[in-house]
């Protein structure tokens, strides 16, 4: 990850972004010592959200194997064309992501704020549907806790209990999944708006990796949580 | 604490350091300095220490009497609520990490600061809101689920303040992610040049084994307090029987995180002994790849080992054979330490300063403690101690006679680097004698009382019960004031206290021999070089590694 | 003075170190236990008294005195892993069989029905018998007691049989013991549940077998347990769908307690007193291939106790022939 020379000569002049090197923080002795324990951190504190995460997961599969029925009841009650949009987008906003650091590399500071945009709108959409679901799931008081009666139709023989608990892990695995996308979103907002003046540059972007790390690792907790939650069961 | 050290009039000479540079209330509250945040973290757990010294005293104090001497059992359960995750998650964890480790962490290993030094100062006020959010449900009527909340009494039946405590236990447990995160990032990318893993003092080895129980461990306590809180605002069945929840889920989630949890409130301590041993015999570790090692194995096998509290929890008698296995396992690294120590003290050069009989207090009542989880591991004999006093005593022989003492030690061995001042050494032997003959006054009965059947959690208890109960608050009385003296001198010496010089014990390690007492901002006037091993104190030390 | 009336105390108490030894098991766990003691007191008063010896002997006597170098041995190493290793293999392998010889109740043990309550036991003997918070029991007979909660999570200790176990809601979990010393001893509830935990106790009455027998006489209520269930089972309305012969909506139960059962979904679960208890209050979660699921749910109309009797009542159904080709 050391300064990586311009392209080819004929990306010189596309590059706008001067090579203003990060300030050296008074602890470390060169930058390259910053930027790998700047690296180490985010990978650690990533290894404490698979752990927060994994108790939840661990929590969840012991009630699935414990009420499959209802838990497959209840997963049929989700919109699967609704998962499948969502797991797209998001893979979509990680590939934005990903070019987005490729976009840095090559200095190109327009180009690197536009994908910023696209990953930040991707991540929006992703955030609009979810909620919109959240609503639907309102208004057919499908909504454990706080607003729920669910028809007999709606239960399809399964135990009440086991539909309702699926319900609440549905809430709470993909709301705590949201929370994450919108600190993620205001992390690249950041990141977008030190993009377009300047704080960020082809030497200096180290920043941008860190906040590309944990946006990737907020798409992998989805592509887990789709098929766990959507998935359930065979077809309808 | 905080504000009393920032009104320390410079030493004559005027050197300016890492106290002195800077005055008022906003260079403390606002400072990255990885030995301010020290001593701001060093104040509040001792306010907190307090509160939960003064519910055991008031605990120890109703058991005088069979009938309950002075509370109403709503009262003692709400005692032992508080006290129980005061001391635990207030005090314990952060005792010897957020004081010691953030002071010396970064001294040892050759840095100015830690890796992540605003990350630093976060973590203390997390620390703070989650400490208000207890307070708050201690003043407002006190919480009595036990410091375990098993359910489904804590998510559906009780009527106090639940929520509160764990919303409080629940932020407090980022202060530690985040205190075990930049431990980890410091000690991998920050030390000094020729600082190889296998020089490093064994605090640090130590000190990183613990930030890996803190890092991997402390998310699974969140998830399970958020699922309780959960419960208990929305009725749903997650624990709770009556709708299809299994109350054991939650006692195997939350002893997944507990049971590493005590080895993070042990571990540091464990360091703190070596670094006493060494230089209070003035010799190398015997072992020092064994001790080192053993702190890894600790850390690998505190994780798999949580089965072992729920012996009669109804798990299956196979799943029992499974974690008792595993449980004699992580007594044997414990126990080559503890040898270790002691063969470092032959043919060593001994002194008896304070931090010295404290560390030699610990290997003893450590020893003791860990033998008796053997007990405990062992599934027939924990069929009949399991939720008695016997556990009781078993932990606090640990907690107290080995945790506390190795901290009282370590606060005292690095008192005159982190303060510039010395305290009154035969007052603190007298402390520590005080202390360790009012700690077994205490603690050893309660094996007694634990064996013969009094359960623990007891506001009342049989007649025949009472003799041993009052030996034991006899005990509780005399520890207390124990702790009450260091408390005094301590704070006495900062600022009458003769003047420290850089090295006064004359003790090996980049902290004494490469920087003054107190150290300047910056740690260090340049970047040290390591060219020996740790505890160098033989002129001929073989080169090893 | 108040430390020398304490001594007293203690010395006329003879300084207990165990409570009695009241059950077949309670010398069995006290040899392990003392063997423990045994080998910590070795090691920590020889650690006490090594590190003593070396403080005073290799104390310091000039502040410019450097020690020699330390001689590192790695058969020193390895010897104090391998001995407490071997040390903890022995404890571990006696232990661990002492535990299984005690985990299952021996065949044909009086069974007794146990409710943990906030803050009372309630306990049903076969014979219809009922107490709160005591037991009374024969001598050299095994006893086999199948517990339950009302509510939150209780533990049914009885320090002088050295026997414990949770008391969970929503389960049954059982204990066995066999009383050899006639006498009467303490009933603690060992998992803390809430304001009047350390009231939640009572006796244990051991008595000879005349004794005892005449006891269940005094205290007969004039139906057994299975037909306390019995009762209960017709007037709750289960025969009309459990009938004997297979034919209402629901199937027989005759002679299944104890069977393993298909349910929906391909998976089997063995139809044992937890079967029961699930199937009375979630029926739903129990789903049979075969049988509609119109099972109404019992919870909140029928009490743990009551639960319990019609257990009873169930498994003295198993004794009984099938009567339909269904099962």
């Amino acid at each position: 990850m050391s300064d990586i020379a311009p392209a080819s000569g004929a990306l010189v002049g596309a590059s706008d972004l001067p090579s203003t090197a990060a300030d050296l923080h008074h602890q470390f002795e060169e930058i390259e010592q910053q930027r790998d324990a700047g690296n180490m951190g985010m990978w650690v504190f990533l290894a404490t959200e698979v752990l927060f995460f994994g108790g939840l997961f661990t929590t969840y599969t012991v009630y699935r194997s414990l009420y499959f029925a209802g838990f497959e009841v209840g997963s049929h009650l989700l919109e699967r064309p609704f998962g499948a949009a969502m797991t797209f987008i998001l893979l979509g906003s990680s590939f934005t992501m990903a070019l987005s650091i490729h976009a840095i590399r090559m200095g190109r500071r327009k180009l690197l704020c536009a994908l910023l945009l696209l990953t930040i709108i991707l991540g929006a959409i992703f955030l609009g549907i979810k909620f919109t679901e959240y609503a639907e799931k309102w208004h057919e008081h499908l909504v454990p806790g706080l607003n729920f009666h669910p028809t007999v139709d709606q239960l399809r023989g399964a135990p009440g209990d086991a539909v309702d608990l699926f319900l609440c892990f549905y809430f709470f695995m993909t709301g705590l999944h949201a929370l994450h996308m919108i600190v993620g979103i205001g992390l690249l907002s950041v990141m977008a708006i030190r993009a377009w003046n300047r704080s960020l540059s082809q030497a200096n972007y180290q920043q941008l990796e860190v906040s590309g790390l944990y946006w990737h690792f907020v798409d992998i907790i989805w592509i887990f949580l789709f098929p766990l939650l959507y998935l359930i069961g065979g077809p309808r | 604490m905080g504000v009393a050290v920032a009104q320390v009039s410079p030493p004559t000479g005027s050197r300016v350091h890492y106290l002195n540079e800077s005055y008022g209330i906003k260079s403390w509250l606002f400072t990255t300095d990885h030995k301010r945040i020290s001593l701001l973290y060093l104040g509040s757990i001792t306010v907190m220490f307090f509160i939960g010294g003064f519910a055991a005293l008031l605990m120890r104090l109703n058991l005088l009497e069979p009938a309950g001497a002075i509370v109403q059992p709503e009262t003692y359960n709400k005692l032992f609520t508080m006290h129980g995750i005061i001391m635990v998650w207030f005090f314990l964890i952060p005792s010897i990490p957020a004081t010691l480790g953030n002071f010396l962490v970064p001294m040892m290993i050759g840095a100015r600061d830690l890796a992540f030094p605003r990350l630093n100062l976060l973590s203390w006020y997390i620390y703070l809101v989650g400490a208000g959010f207890t307070l708050y449900a201690l003043i407002s009527g006190g919480v009595d689920s036990g410091w375990t909340f098993y359910t489904p009494l804590s998510s559906i039946y009780l009527t106090t303040h639940v929520l509160s405590a764990a919303t409080g236990i629940f932020i407090t447990g980022f202060s530690s992610i985040l205190t075990g995160l930049n431990f980890i990032v410091t000690i991998h990318k920050m030390r000094a040049p020729g600082l190889t893993w296998f020089r490093l003092p064994l605090f640090i080895w130590s000190m990183y084994a613990t930030s890996v129980i803190f890092v991997l461990a402390t998310p699974v306590l969140a998830i399970t307090l958020l699922l309780v809180g959960l419960e208990r605002v929305l009725h749903v069945g997650i624990f709770d029987p009556a709708i299809g929840g299994d109350p054991v889920l939650f006692q195997h989630l939350f002893w997944f995180y507990s049971h590493p949890a005590v080895y993070i409130m042990i571990l540091p301590g464990m360091g703190v002994i070596s670094e006493l041993v060494t230089a209070f015999a003035r010799k190398r570790a015997f072992g020092y790849k064994a001790i080192a090692y053993s702190s890894m194995a600790i850390a690998l096998l505190s994780f798999l080992v949580w089965g072992h509290h729920m012996f009669v929890s109804g798990q299956s008698v196979y799943a029992g054979v499974v974690f008792s296995a595993l449980s004699f396992a992580v007594a044997i690294p414990s126990a080559i330490k503890v040898f270790n120590w002691t063969a470092t003290l032959y043919k060593g050069s001994i002194s008896y300063q304070a931090p010295m009989l404290y560390a030699l207090g610990f290997i003893g009542l450590f020893t003791m403690g860990g033998l008796t989880g053997l007990f405990l591991a062992s599934l027939a004999v924990d069929v009949h101690v399991h939720d008695t006093y016997f556990v009781i005593a078993h932990f606090h022989y640990i907690m107290v006679g080995g945790a506390v003492m190795a901290y009282l030690g370590g606060i005292h061995f690095w008192w005159p680097k982190m303060t510039g001042r010395m305290y009154p050494d035969l007052w603190a032997r007298f402390a520590a004698f005080v202390i360790f003959i009012g700690f077994n006054l205490t603690f050893f009965p309660q094996y007694i009382l634990g064996y013969l059947g009094m359960p623990r959690r007891y506001a009342m208890y049989p007649p025949e019960f009472q003799a041993l109960n009052v030996l034991s608050t006899a005990g509780a009385s005399i520890l207390g004031i124990g702790y009450l003296i260091p408390f005094v001198y301590l704070i006495w010496s900062i600022r009458y206290g003769p003047e420290a010089s850089p090295n006064p014990w004359k003790a090996k390690g980049l902290e004494w021999e490469h920087s003054p007492s107190p150290p300047p901002k910056d740690n260090f006037e340049d970047v040290p070089v390591v060219t020996e091993e740790a505890y160098a104190y033989a002129a001929s030390e073989p080169a090893r590694v | 003075m108040g430390a020398l009336h304490l001594a007293l105390v203690l010395w006329q108490s003879g300084f207990p170190l165990r409570p009695e030894a009241a059950s077949t098991s309670a010398g069995q766990v006290d040899a392990l236990y003392f063997v423990l003691t045994g080998i910590t007191l070795f090691f920590t008063i020889g650690i006490f008294l090594t590190v003593f010896y070396f403080m005073l002997k290799y104390r310091r006597r000039s502040d410019d005195y450097i020690p020699p170098p330390t001689q590192k041995s790695n058969l020193i190493e390895v010897a104090w892993i391998v001995i407490p290793s071997l040390i903890c293999i022995f404890v571990f392998a006696w232990a661990t069989r002492l535990y299984f010889r005690n985990a299952e109740p021996p065949e044909g043990s009086t069974e007794i029905f146990v409710v943990g309550k906030q803050w009372m036991w309630h306990l049903q003997h076969a014979g219809g018998q009922r107490e709160i918070n005591s037991l009374h029991v024969p001598v050299n007979v095994p006893v086999k007691l199948v517990m339950t909660s009302q509510d939150v999570i209780h533990d049914f200790f009885v320090p002088a049989f050295r026997v414990k176990m949770d008391v969970l809601p929503g389960r049954y979990t059982s204990e066995w013991f066999i009383a050899n010393k006639p006498g009467t001893y303490h009933l603690f509830c060992a998992q803390y549940c809430g304001t009047l935990h350390s009231n939640m106790t009572g006796w244990i009455y051991v008595l000879e077998p005349a004794q005892y027998a005449q006891w269940l006489r005094d205290n007969a209520i004039g139906e057994s347990i299975t037909q306390i269930g019995g009762r209960l089972f017709t007037a709750f309305s289960c025969a009309t769908c459990h009938s004997a012969d297979g034919s209402g909506a629901g199937p027989s139960l005759q002679g299944v307690f104890g069977s393993p059962v298909s349910l929906a979904g391909g998976s089997t679960r063995v139809m044992d007193e937890d079967f029961i208890h699930q199937a009375i209050v979630n029926p739903n979660s129990l789903q049979l291939p075969n049988y509609r699921p119109i099972m109404p749910s019992f919870q909140g109309q029928l009490n743990e106790e009551q639960i319990l009797q019609l257990v009873a009542y169930i498994k003295s159904l198993a004794n009984a022939e099938p009567t339909s080709a269904e099962r």
